[in-house]
């Protein structure tokens, strides 16, 4: 377990330690990450107790006492890759012939050897992924690696490897595929930590760490959400939601107390001879407000829309009504779908776009016509009581905005809000009505779970 | 307690807990540091397990105190015997009000729960709080009391502080978030599912008569099974009671009929069971 070859290099010194260990922990707040003076003082005693011979349990020891839930992890391993390298500089030798390479690669992923693979995984960036005028100069590229060294092909070859040395036999043998599939994944995220660590080497760590790693699952673009991270999104859904009427029941109470009624503060002091002696309070009326949501599901946009709706699902007895619509082209009321939703949200979406008519002779959103047909079909849900928020990124596709339609909604309703999950930079190019639409109804630019959560607090009516 | 990782990890196994280097590392620093390990993860992964591990190495007593919604402080601190107490009020010996009173709050009455418990006497202790996350968040509130300054007031008694720390492990399944302020007190250590190795290595020491290519078997299926969407991804607990199921049905290889009536040991759900069906090819029949 302690060999040199697992350790950590660059660092030879303790000041050499403490330093890295600093800026590790700075690249992991800003990040997001809170860590305390405390578990940065825990860190350096577990540093100390674990030595640096065993990069692996440093690993460990650094999590255990810097992190406090495992949302956190997936960022700091990365980080920790960037700030406590494997190695540094490039492999010793001489480059090894492509076919070699994919032939010792088929080896390690037959006998699902990690170890093995992190180190061909070191040797394909060194010699493949370098780009620029000699290879390297200009930068490292794990895409041109995976590019080159295929090791997706390698698929049928492995298979057959372990066949042939009786290595998968009787029932289980159904699921090799599928294992050799797993391991030539783990293989391409080595090739990526590997490519961005050679990038950090030349521009310098805290710039990498800073650009380069994915974010918390509350900081992610719901634009760019990868499957795994829509689905711990959707574990945040609950937590959040409970922060959220906490926050709101607070509100709701601030508001209930309500400002001075003069008029019968007036009208009480008579008894005391005109003088004020007891400021009577607004009572406001008890009745809790109506909420509708208008969201595009399009592909697009499908990510935000569906957090954002099994949010305000889970958030419903905040309200006396809740109705959801979705649209592509055509409008759906979905309101008895999301609340089954709750048993099984990753199927929503896709049983909102099975059973909901959505879509009418084309497949891609046209804001002008669910709209208009919002308006027209559904008109009554929107009332002087209730505030209805569009979700949808305002791309219309070329058509027709149909802006007398949000007029119309904007004049029934109590307060209608837009949250556009593109950047605002990109409101209005190409074929983005955002501009349009912002001037007529208050839109919020609202691209992650912590904006999301931020706009809910503050405007959700209470 | 150790002298390094490697000791953990071997120690514990003497005991029959296989520690992954993760959870190897986090013992070895929970004791070097002095502070309180809290351990998260699915069900049935050895969070329970691995602190009756930890206090059989140290030859300590497992003190526990099992969370659950309701638990309070007469059931984590300690409490008056009231039974106890008016017998003696009743038996009424020849003696002031006064002078009664001290008596009967006297440690002849008292009960002391786990988290008193745990922090008396010199005798070594492992103290585990086991599922916290089931507990009421004012119950966190007494137990970052405790885990800071391993005391406790008792008015009637005074304070009892710890000789000896306990060394403590709180479990937790997370259906609910800890506070923040609780997860600053501890190393936190999240124990997921064990790698295909490790796994094999669990299930042939949890099951003796499985052999080494059906346990290959075995744990293969679990793997590809936490591979899937499925409501509830097959622990290992469930791998070694699905070993042993196959051990009493007398299985010496894995085919579809033998897997198709078992898997219900492995999977919870009847919808995963479907599923699982279709994806392993054992409809096909
Ligand atoms: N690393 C391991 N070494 C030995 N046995 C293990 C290991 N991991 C799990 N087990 C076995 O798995 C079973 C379940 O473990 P345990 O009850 O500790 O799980 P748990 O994580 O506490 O689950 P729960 O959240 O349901 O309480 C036990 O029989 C235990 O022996
Ligand atoms: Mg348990």
């Amino acid at each position: 377990m302690t060999s040199p070859a697992t350790g950590v290099t660059g660092v030879t010194d303790g000041t050499g330690v403490a330093d890295r260990l600093t800026s590790l922990v700075a690249a992991l707040r800003a990040h997001g990450i809170r860590i305390g003076t405390g578990e940065t003082v825990d860190a350096a005693e577990a540093v100390a107790a674990l030595g640096l011979t065993d990069r692996e349990l440093l690993r460990e020891g650094l999590a255990a006492t810097l992190l406090h839930s495992p949302a956190q992890r997936p960022v700091f391993d990365p980080v920790f890759d960037l700030y406590f390298p494997r190695g540094v500089g490039a492999p010793e030798g001489e480059a090894a012939g492509r076919d070699d390479l994919r032939d010792r690669l088929a080896s390690a992923l037959a006998a699902d050897d990690r170890a093995l693979m992190g180190r061909l995984a070191v040797e394909a960036v060194d010699g493949y992924g370098g780009y620029g005028s000699s290879p390297g100069s200009d930068g490292w590229s794990s895409y041109q690696t995976l590019d080159r060294i295929r090791p997706q092909t390698l698929l049928a070859r492995v298979r057959d490897e372990i066949r042939a040395r009786g290595g998968s036999a009787g029932f289980a043998d159904r699921l090799l595929e599928d294992e050799i599939r797993r391991r030539i994944e783990a293989f391409r995220a080595l090739v990526v930590a590997e490519a961005r660590r050679r990038v950090a080497e030349r521009r310098g760590r805290d710039e990498i760490a800073r650009r380069a790693v994915a974010p918390t699952a509350d900081r992610v673009d719901f634009l760019y959400a990868g499957k795994a991270q829509v689905a711990e999104l959707r574990r945040a859904v609950q937590p959040l939601a409970r922060k959220l009427a906490t926050r709101l029941a607070a509100r709701r109470r601030r508001a209930a107390r309500g400002s001075i009624d003069l008029r019968r503060t007036l009208r009480g002091s008579l008894s005391t001879g005109g003088v004020p002696m007891k400021p009577v309070l607004r009572r406001r009326r008890p009745a809790r407000p109506e909420l509708v949501l208008l969201c595009d599901v399009s592909g697009s946009v499908s990510g935000f829309s569906d957090f954002t709706m099994l949010l305000v699902q889970a958030l419903h007895d905040q309200f006396s009504k809740v109705r959801v619509f979705a649209f592509v082209n055509r409008v759906d009321e979905v309101t008895g779908m999301l609340v089954h939703g709750r048993a099984d949200p990753q199927g929503l979406g896709s049983r909102i776009q099975a059973e909901a008519t959505l879509t009418g002779w084309h497949g891609s959103s046209d804001y002008g016509m669910a709209l208009g047909e919002f308006a027209e079909r559904y008109g009554d849900a929107v009332g002087p009581r209730s505030t209805v928020f569009v979700l949808g990124d305002a791309r219309t596709n070329m058509s027709d905005p149909n802006l007398a339609a949000v007029r119309q909604i904007r004049e029934r309703a109590r307060r209608v809000y837009w949250l556009n999950p593109e950047p605002m930079s990109s409101w209005g190019t190409g074929d983005s009505a955002a501009p349009e639409y912002a001037a007529l109804v208050e839109m919020h630019e609202c691209r992650n779970a912590r904006q999301l959560s931020e706009l809910v607090a503050r405007l959700l009516p209470v | 307690m150790f002298t390094s990782v490697d000791d953990v990890a071997a120690r514990l196994a003497e005991t029959g807990y296989l520690a992954s280097p993760a959870v190897a590392t986090t013992v070895f620093l929970a004791d070097r540091l002095g502070k309180p390990l809290l351990v998260e993860g699915p069900a049935g992964v050895g969070k329970t397990e691995l602190a009756k591990a930890v206090a059989q190495v140290a030859g300590a007593r497992l003190v526990r105190l099992q969370c659950y919604e309701g638990v309070d402080e007469s059931r984590a601190l300690y409490e008056w015997n009231h039974a106890k107490q008016l017998l003696r009020i009743s038996a009424g010996r020849d003696e002031t009000w006064d002078e009664t009173r001290t008596d009967i709050f006297s440690e002849e009455f008292l009960l002391p729960r786990p988290l008193l418990t745990a922090i008396r006497g010199d005798d070594p202790k492992v103290l585990l709080i086991d599922e916290t996350d089931k507990a009421d968040v004012e119950v966190e509130g007494l137990l970052l009391e405790v885990l800071s300054d391993f005391q406790v007031t008792v008015p009637e008694l005074g304070t009892v502080t710890a000789t000896r720390r306990p060394f403590v492990v709180l479990t937790s399944n997370a259906s609910r978030e800890l506070s923040e302020a609780l997860r600053r007190r501890c190393l936190f250590l999240h124990i997921g599912f064990p790698d295909e190795e490790l796994e094999r290595r669990i299930v042939r020491l949890k099951v003796p008569g499985l052999d080494e290519a059906l346990a290959r078997s075995v744990v293969r299926v679990v793997g590809a099974l936490r591979a899937m969407d499925l409501r509830k991804l097959p622990s290992v607990a469930e791998t070694i009671d699905w070993a042993r199921t196959l051990i009493a049905l007398g299985a010496d290889t894995l085919d579809e009929t033998v897997v198709r009536d078992s898997l219900g040991v492995l999977l919870k759900h009847q919808e995963d069971v479907l599923k699982a069906t279709a994806k392993l090819d054992l409809d096909a029949l």
